[in-house]
């Protein structure tokens, strides 16, 4: 409990160190206040789309986006990771493919996306998918991979075959590296979904961005970033609390 | 017929590149149905690969292996291996561990399952660890839940790999008292493998004495003691312990010819 209050407190003194920082550079700027805006217009501005009821339905637009995306490279991913760890055979021919095709930023696709499909929810769910997908599916496979195989040998003994043996003991013993690469993904996924929304859509905080670029009011275009910024780090520390309990129901020192 | 019928088995292993690797020469033994055997050798003997051929893990390249009448062919619930490392499933508590064989039985309720893994815990003193999960357990209990999943089953022979090899010299003392009593009121055979002379001399009554390159059964000493009256430091125990270390001491290393 000690810890914990401890980590607040330094998650607190490390943004009012930001917030300081910002506001003396504001202070001691040349900018007109339209262009760099202060902290606390920026803060303003937050509570201004609030109320008007643009934040709401930018951010339900991109958590609808980010979670069809997400749940569905999870979901596939570890499918698919599975199967192609399992038969390491498939995997040496598939492997290729992922290799050529992961390096490649999502964002390259994505005027091709739009092109197919046209702008809206689509193309942003299709980057989100892109993002997270890869990491899931490469995690998954050498989860598999790196199985004990003492727990092969065990499962064996005692005749668990066939979906015994996957839900028994496949996926329960590459669990925690799994969820290492789930958690991997839920980051990288929310830093595509914005870049997304900048260009393949018309709502969305990424387009919020967007749009308060071209009415010319830096204080919204802070806002939104601030607020991008807020979820990412609230769904990091959420992913991060459930991972640590994984791996401790796991029995691994965390 | 005994139970345990081994004629010329061997195991060869080849590399990719096509070389031969013998791991085991020859070997002929019978084991006794609720008999107590000990495969006692330095590493390199081919005492693991025989049990790993026994269990049905990695096969016999020669010769023939049968368990009750029927030549091994694979791993099965009839003859479980209790491994050094344990083998626990740590995301399962320690009852759900002993159940992990009894879950694909048909017609067997979650009730029976309890009771059955219960029972067995109990016959291994840890009925008071049921909810706990494997790594808030020491070495010697985690032993002790593993072979409690073994015996839940209801295996005709329990195969053993040196289980008691990573564990403190006194925890390894009481497993090994607890590994005869439970050998003794269930009846089991025993095959256990182990580097340890006094080990294999407090718990056989046969002792087969294995030597390496290749792998072989260089002989098979009979542990005239009966169980439960086992000490250490009896006679009886020191006169057997230095008759195995005798063979050891008998098998030189080839003649060394001095050339000036």
């Amino acid at each position: 409990m000690k810890q914990h209050a401890l980590g607040a407190w330094r998650v607190v003194v490390s943004f009012a160190i930001l917030l300081g920082l910002w506001q003396l550079a504001w202070a001691f700027s040349t900018y007109p206040d339209s262009l760099f805006p202060s902290p606390g217009a920026s803060l303003a501005a937050i509570g201004e789309l609030a109320q008007k009821g643009r934040l709401w339905t930018d951010i339900a637009a991109s958590m609808y986006r980010y979670v069809a995306g997400y749940a569905l490279a999870a979901a596939l991913g570890v499918l698919l990771g599975l199967v192609l760890g399992w038969f390491s055979r498939a995997w040496a021919y598939v492997n290729p493919v992922v290799q050529f095709i992961r390096p490649i930023s999502p964002m390259a696709w994505l005027p091709f996306i739009v092109l197919l499909l046209g702008i809206g929810d689509i193309p942003a769910i299709a980057i989100v998918f892109i993002a997270a997908f890869f990491p899931v599916l490469i995690g998954t496979v050498s989860a598999v991979r790196a199985i004990d195989p003492i727990y092969l040998k065990v499962a064996k003994n005692f005749a668990v075959t066939g979906p015994r043996k996957i839900a028994s003991i496949v996926l329960p013993a590459a669990f925690p590296q799994i969820m290492n690469s789930l958690r991997t993904a839920i980051g990288t996924a929310w830093i595509f979904l914005v870049a997304g929304e900048m260009v393949g859509a018309q709502t969305g905080l990424g387009y919020l961005i967007i749009d308060a670029r071209n009415n010319l009011s830096a204080d919204q275009l802070l806002a939104a970033i601030i607020v991008i910024g807020i979820i990412g780090f609230a769904l990091d520390t959420t992913v991060r609390f459930i991972d640590t309990r994984v791996q401790r129901a796991w029995g691994r020192e965390v | 017929m005994a139970f345990i019928e081994i004629e010329h088995a061997g195991k060869v292993y080849t590399n990719p590149a096509g070389e031969k690797f013998r791991a085991l020469n020859d070997v002929n033994l019978e084991i006794e149905r609720g008999e107590f055997v000990c495969l006692l050798g330095p590493s390199g003997c081919g005492k693991s690969t025989l049990l790993s051929a026994l269990a049905g893990f990695d096969l016999a390249t020669e010769g023939r292996v049968a368990v009750d009448g029927e030549e091994v062919r694979g791993p099965s619930p009839e003859r479980v291996t209790i491994f050094q490392q344990y083998g626990l499933l740590p995301w399962r508590t320690v009852l759900g561990n002993v159940e992990l064989g009894l879950e694909g039985r048909r017609g067997l309720s979650k009730a029976e399952r309890d009771s059955t893994a219960y029972e067995y815990l109990a016959l291994v003193g840890l009925e008071d660890f049921a909810s706990a999960h494997p790594n808030e357990l020491s070495g010697g209990m985690q032993q002790r839940v593993s072979i409690a999943r073994g015996l839940a089953v209801n295996p005709e022979v329990l195969f053993m790999d040196e289980p008691f090899g990573a564990l403190d010299a006194i925890t390894r003392m009481k497993l090994q008292d607890d590994i005869l009593r439970i050998a003794k009121e269930t009846g089991k055979t025993v095959v256990f493998v182990t580097h340890d002379i006094e080990e294999a001399v407090y718990l056989s009554d046969r002792i087969v004495v294995m030597t390496p390159n290749p792998g072989r059964v260089k002989s098979v000493v009979e542990v005239p003691m009966s169980w439960g009256f086992r000490d250490r430091t009896s006679e009886d125990f020191v006169a057997c312990r230095d008759k195995v270390f005798a063979i050891f001491n008998m098998k030189h290393e080839p003649e060394i010819e001095y050339v000036i």
